[in-house]
Parts: C-alpha cells; sequence; structure tokens
C-alpha cells in the first residue's frame, strides 16, 4: 500500500512546480525505493540543489518512507552535505596536508580576515563563500584554491587576496550601475 | 563473450597501435587538469587534426597520470623506432610548437575563404600557427630526461598502465594484457588456488594495517552462505594522498579485474566500489568500465561464458575519514552513518547486510591481476623479507619533484627523497617526512636510511598508511604540523567512542595552549598521557592511531615542544 502512494506521488510534480525534484524523484525510483539508497539521493539531491533545505530533507523522509530524525542524523554526520546555499561566488581552498604545509592556512586566515568570514561561513548578503576543502588531490601544485569552479595551483596570500578584490570591486560596479 | 573474442579484440588493438608511427599522449588526470591541461588537450587535438596526417598514422591520447605532477601538463611524444620524449609546464602555446616538431604537416595549406565554414577557418588558422612555431620551435628547457632517477629509481606494477593507456578504452586495457588474469582464474584455477596464489604472493593491505590479504580471503571463501560481497574501499580520505584516486581514474578496469578475480576466490557474485564523493572524475569513469565490461559479458551473468556469476556497483561516499574503517564503511554502504562497531565479529564473517564480505583497499586489488599473471614468486621477489612488491606514494610537501611515484618496498627514505624527490625545494633543509597522513607520523633526518617497510614504519612511529608522504623542511614547527592533524582528528571523530571524541579534542586544547605560550613542563606530561590514552582505549583505528603525529614529533623534536614552554609560567606554580 505504502508502495503504491510513493509511486503515485513521485509521477506528480512536487506542488512547488521546481522541476529539480524530479532528479530525487527519479533516483528514488532507479533505487527501487531501498532505504540504502538513502546516501546516494542525498548526493543527488546536493548536487542538484547545491545544499538540503529541510524541505528538501522533508521530501526525502517521505518519498523513502525514512524517519526525518534518521534522515538528518545521516545528513550531518558527512561532510559533503551542506545545509546553507552558498554565495553568489565562492572560493574553496585546500587545507591538506601538501597545501597547509605551503601556506594555506594564511590564505583562509588573510581572506577569512579582511572579509569578516569564517572558513565555511558566507558573507551576511550572500554575495561570498569561503570554503575550505580537505585534499583536492592536486598536492604537486600546492597550495590549490578553486575560485567560482577555477583550480588554481601555486597560490599565496596576496595573490588570492587580489583575486577576491576583484570580485567585489566588480559588486560595487554593480550596485553603483543601479 | 568468449576467451577467443577477447583475445581477438586485444589482437586488433594492439595491431592499430603497431601500425600508428607516433602516438601523442597528454596526460589529463585531475593534477594536470588544475595545472591547465584542458586546454592543452584541446589544442593537442586541434593541432594534430589540423596536420591532416592519415589518422592511421598518427593519434593524439588522452591519457592518465604520467608521475611528475609538479611539472604538469606533461605530454609525450612516442614515434616508431625511437625513444618516447616528454615535455613538462606544456601550455597551449608549446603544444603547437610540439606538435609543430614532431607530426608532418600537410604540404598545400589551402588559402583562407572568407566564405569557408567556421571549421575550416579554424584549421587553416591553426595550420598557419603550426607553420609559423616550426620556425621557432624552442623546447629545450620543456624536456624532461626519462633517464631522470625519477623515472628510473621506481617499479610499475600497479601503476603500470596509467600514464599509458586510454582510462575510457576497454580495447586499450585489453591490447596491454587486460583481463588476461581474470581468464585465467576462471580457466584454469579454483578458488582455493586463488587464495593460497595470493597469500604465497605475500600481498598485504595497502589501505594501512596490511593484512596479508589471502589470508582475509580464504577467511571469507570459507564461510557458507548464500550471499557473499567484496567491497573496494576507493574513501581515500587522507589529506595529501591521491594513489587510489589515480588507479581508479586512469586503470579503472585494472580495480574491476581485481575485484572479480577476488569475487571468484571468496565465492560472492555482487560488489560495491565505495568511491570518495570528491573523486567525481574516478566515479563516472568506473561506471563507464562496469558498463563497458558488462557488454563484454565481463560482469554479469555467466561471466565470459563460465558458471560465474558477478554485478558491481559504484557507491559514492560522502566525506567521512572515519569510513576508511571497513567497519563503518559497511554502515556507509548501507546508507547509514558511517560509524565503527566492534570486532570480531569480523566482516569476512559477517559484514554488509550480515554477510560475509571482504573488503579490500584500491591499490592492493589492483596489484591482484599481476601476481596472478606474473606469478606468486616473482612478486615475493620484489620487497623486503615481511613486506613484498611495491608501494604507491603521493609525494608531496616542499620537495624539487612530487608527483605520483611506485617504489618497490625495502627502497630508503633518503632514496626517495633525494634522488625521485630531488631534494628540498629552495636548498633548504631536510626536516622531517610525514607518512601515513593523519594517523602516521614523523620521520627525521637520521632514519633517513631506513627502508621504507610496514616493519620499519611501525617501528619509528608512524605507519604505511595508504601511501601520502609530506616532506616538510626546516621552517616548519612541528608542534603547529601535529595541531593540524590533531585538528583533522576532531573534525573526523565519529564520535562514538569517548576516548576519541573527547580525547582528540583535549589533545588539541594542550597543544593550542603550548603554541599560545601559556603551557608549562606538567602540560606537556599531561599530552603525554592523554596520548597514550587515547592510542590504547579508542574503538577503533581512526583513534587508536590519532595521537600517532603527537607522539612521534614529542619523540623526535622535544625541544621545539620544550622552547615553547612558558618559563615564568611554571616558575609561577612552583613556587606555590
Amino acid at each position: 500500500m505504502s508502495q503504491q502512494l510513493r509511486t503515485r506521488k513521485a509521477s506528480e510534480p512536487h506542488p512547488s512546480g521546481d522541476d529539480r525534484y524530479k532528479a530525487i524523484d527519479l533516483a528514488a525510483r532507479q533505487f527501487s525505493y531501498e532505504k540504502d539508497a538513502l546516501l546516494e539521493i542525498l548526493n543527488i539531491a546536493q548536487q542538484t540543489f547545491g545544499y538540503l533545505s529541510e524541505e528538501l530533507l522533508f521530501y526525502i523522509s517521505n518519498s523513502l518512507d525514512i524517519p526525518m530524525s534518521q534522515i538528518y542524523g545521516v545528513a550531518t554526520f558527512y561532510h559533503l552535505f551542506t545545509f546553507e546555499p552558498l554565495g553568489k561566488h565562492n572560493c574553496t581552498v585546500c587545507i591538506g596536508t601538501a597545501c597547509y604545509v605551503k601556506g594555506s592556512a594564511d590564505i583562509v586566515e588573510d581572506l577569512g580576515k579582511k572579509y569578516d568570514i569564517e572558513g565555511g561561513g558566507t558573507t551576511p548578503d550572500g554575495y561570498f563563500s569561503l570554503v575550505t576543502a580537505r585534499c583536492l588531490g592536486s598536492c604537486g601544485l600546492a597550495p590549490v584554491v578553486v575560485l567560482d569552479g577555477e583550480v588554481m595551483g601555486r597560490e599565496t596570500s596576496e595573490s588570492m587576496l587580489k583575486k577576491v578584490d576583484a570580485i567585489f570591486d566588480e559588486a560595487e560596479e554593480e550596485t553603483g550601475s543601479e | 563473450m568468449s576467451y577467443e573474442k577477447l583475445h581477438s579484440l586485444a589482437e586488433q588493438e594492439r595491431a592499430r597501435q603497431k601500425k600508428l608511427k607516433k602516438r601523442v599522449f597528454c596526460c589529463t588526470s585531475t593534477a594536470c587538469l588544475s595545472a591547465g591541461a584542458a586546454k592543452t588537450m584541446s589544442t593537442l587535438d586541434e593541432a594534430v587534426s589540423a596536420c591532416q596526417c592519415d589518422e592511421n598514422e598518427v593519434e593524439a591520447v588522452s591519457t592518465g597520470c604520467m608521475g611528475l605532477c609538479s611539472r604538469g601538463p606533461l605530454i609525450r611524444v612516442e614515434s616508431q623506432g625511437e625513444d618516447p620524449i616528454l615535455y613538462g609546464d606544456v601550455d597551449a602555446n608549446t603544444t603547437v610548437q610540439i606538435v609543430a616538431k614532431h607530426v608532418p604537416l600537410v604540404e598545400n595549406i589551402e588559402p583562407l575563404d572568407v566564405d569557408a565554414d567556421e571549421e575550416a577557418k579554424k584549421r587553416i588558422q591553426t595550420q598557419e600557427r603550426l607553420l609559423q612555431a616550426k620556425s621557432e620551435i624552442n623546447l629545450d628547457k620543456h624536456v624532461i630526461p626519462l633517464d631522470d632517477p625519477f623515472f628510473i629509481k621506481q617499479v610499475k606494477v600497479v601503476l603500470s598502465e596509467v600514464g599509458q593507456i586510454d582510462p575510457e578504452s576497454i580495447e586499450d586495457y585489453l591490447a596491454h594484457g587486460g583481463y588476461t588474469a581474470l581468464m585465467h582464474v576462471l580457466q584454469n584455477m579454483t578458488p582455493e588456488e586463488v587464495c593460497e596464489e595470493i597469500r604465497r604472493s605475500g600481498l598485504r593491505g595497502r589501505g594501512g594495517a596490511g593484512f596479508p590479504t589471502g589470508v582475509k580471503w580464504n577467511y571469507a571463501r570459507m564461510e557458507e552462505a548464500d550471499q557473499k560481497y567484496v567491497i573496494v574501499n576507493g574513501d581515500e580520505g587522507d589529506p595529501g594522498a591521491y594513489m587510489d584516486r589515480t588507479v581508479m581514474e586512469d586503470t579503472p578496469h585494472r580495480v574491476l579485474e581485481g575485484m572479480i578475480i577476488a569475487a571468484y576466490a571468496i565465492g560472492a557474485n555482487f560488489g560495491y566500489l565505495y568511491v570518495r564523493g570528491e573523486y567525481p572524475i574516478a566515479v563516472q569513469r568506473l561506471r563507464r568500465a562496469i558498463r563497458y565490461a558488462r557488454r563484454r559479458r565481463i560482469i554479469g551473468k555467466s561471466v565470459l561464458g563460465t558458471d560465474f556469476s558477478f554485478n558491481a556497483e559504484v557507491r559514492i561516499g560522502a566525506g567521512a575519514f572515519v569510513c576508511g574503517e571497513e567497519t563503518a564503511l559497511i554502515h556507509s554502504v548501507e546508507g547509514k552513518r558511517g560509524m565503527p562497531r566492534i570486532r570480531p565479529p569480523y566482516p569476512s564473517a559477517s559484514g554488509l547486510w550480515g554477510k560475509p564480505t571482504i573488503i579490500n583497499n584500491v591499490e592492493t586489488l589492483a596489484n591482484v591481476p599481476t601476481i596472478i599473471t606474473k606469478g606468486a614468486d616473482w612478486f615475493a621477489g620484489i620487497g623486503t623479507e615481511k613486506s613484498k612488491g611495491t608501494k604507491v606514494f603521493a609525494l608531496a610537501g616542499q620537495l624539487n619533484k612530487t608527483g605520483l611515484i611506485e617504489v618497490p618496498m625495502g627502497i630508503t627514505l633518503g632514496e626517495i627523497v633525494f634522488d625521485i624527490g630531488d631534494g628540498i625545494q629552495e636548498g633548504r633543509n631536510f626536516l622531517a617526512a610525514q607518512t601515513g597522513g593523519p594517523s602516521g607520523g614523523c620521520i627525521p633526518a637520521n632514519f633517513l636510511e631506513t627502508p621504507v617497510d610496514y616493519e620499519n614504519l611501525t617501528k619509528l612511529g608512524s605507519i604505511m598508511g595508504s601511501g601520502g608522504l609530506v616532506v616538510v623542511d626546516d621552517t616548519t614547527s612541528m608542534p603547529s604540523f601535529a595541531r593540524f592533524f590533531m585538528d583533522f582528528c576532531v573534525d573526523e571523530s565519529c564520535g562514538k567512542c569517548m576516548p576519541c571524541r573527547v580525547g582528540t579534542i583535549q589533545i588539541r586544547t594542550l597543544l593550542d595552549k603550548l603554541l599560545q605560550g601559556e603551557a608549562t613542563s606538567s602540560d606537556v606530561e599531561k599530552l603525554e598521557d592523554l596520548c597514550a590514552f587515547v592510542k590504547t582505549t579508542s574503538l577503533c583505528g581512526l583513534g587508536q592511531s590519532a595521537p600517532n603525529p603527537v607522539v612521534s614529533t614529542l619523540n623526535y623534536f622535544r625541544h621545539e615542544y620544550a622552547a615553547l614552554i612558558s618559563e615564568e609560567i611554571s616558575e609561577g606554580i612552583e613556587a606555590e
């Protein structure tokens, strides 16, 4: 019975009309609503939505028939899942061992100080996020930074401050022209 | 597909490659990609096709890691009857020069026609660029000699096809002898013989603990159950290590072959490849490899026409270091929080969904096909008395040459640092080599002559670990290096057992106190006691090894800790 209910639900669009929920439905169907697919589905949700909102977690809880408490337990256990949206621009600094010994901690500290955010934080206006990563696997080019999807190697505090400053200048120009 | 068909497929590909006069390989592994290899590869493709030579004569191949990541992007040119030439730091301009030098350009270049379509215009432009580049070739500083100690000190077993084949092509793997081990096993060996062969080879788990692989398989083989599982542990969480990623990305079929042989040996017919979520390319290539293998009946019902059936699926991890521990990994595959449990029962008796399960590291399984084809005795001939074969290390840190290396067990640390790594950057001094990541320790200069194997590294207070090897110079402060790892362990402690959950935080607090100059000599004693406590009482490997970075630096670099003790506060306490 419950299986039937779920399948019917999956064929209907999400009430918000948001197409992205279809990806979740599809994945749930692919794994035949098995409970062990939870991690896979959370991964897909994170990729599709960029973060896991409470509403999204409830939706997954419903479609897999797993209590919300369990979903929350699993989702908060793993580092890849985030619960807040990222900023418009984001900067990921690798703090793996190789990058650390070449000074990536300074990059995080200096960027954080300048823009008053901690590693993992977003500016209050949602414009810029500073994220740290445990090894991006490009240790030969340490320290490695990913700025808006572009991977850059052998960076320093100065070079990064310059690049991030440029992003903030852009924002000022935008607001100035409005 | 039958054995004969697979053989003929391999023959066809071999014949095709033999006919080619030139093959230009470009590394498109993650490290090179972040150095700009995507641009290099697309320029290479454009330039080679603009030369308009017979496609049976010249080809551009996108391949895996060539090892010397610090000089990436890399291009290797192989010409018939000549030694291969390796170029480093290759940007788009250099690529054009390389192609202009090695690949003959079409003789009559059409004049640029305004009405020509975009493709033709682009081609003619590239041809003109090539023509111009021909007159100004200056590649001397890009050539990397292949007789450099970086290359000749290495022995390739696991990485033998990495950087040689197109990872997306099953034919290329077949042409390099791929899946012959599987065929041999299915045709000529019983599961018991396979376990015995692996045991005799002396292969030990490459994930860190070093348990004999053949013994583990035999335990699982002797269990009676309706269902057994094989899990490939590709959850490489150690920061500063990327061996498993490279193997999964660049020879996915080798991992698959090892996995199928393992499954046959224990009598499993389902397997999971648990891959770290941060490795999307590895996930994609493994999934594709499974698809290709299924199409050729290497995976599926009746593997290669025998009555053995096997299926495999990729599961994506979501970033939890503790999932490298086998019972935690099993929970994660089941879709739960990845927390370890008390062993026994060991997974070989009761693992995934309570069924007998073996969990092997990617590198361990990648050794298996070669052990089968070349024999246990050949493999046992490499290495030291108790550690056989080779080990892949991700060599990183303040060295002149960094990258991915595979060395025979028993090579000295000094050879790795000074011959392969070409010494410390900017002429500074070697301070320590850190192996095993957050679970390992720092090895100082006076042990540079020690042969690297499981026993020796453990004796020195470190571990072999999964293969991260980070070298630091004398500008590094050891207590803050230790704090860096402790911070990692605090973050990654799963919270199940008290010593690890609370102990790691307390160790970090003591280190902070020390680094802020507020610690007394009794704090250092406290630190030592606490480390011993966490080490002996934690539930799983994470907690048991978490104090290693602190203990080993306390052992070898005590003066650095002593220098941080505040005399004033110490005296004040004594006066009271």
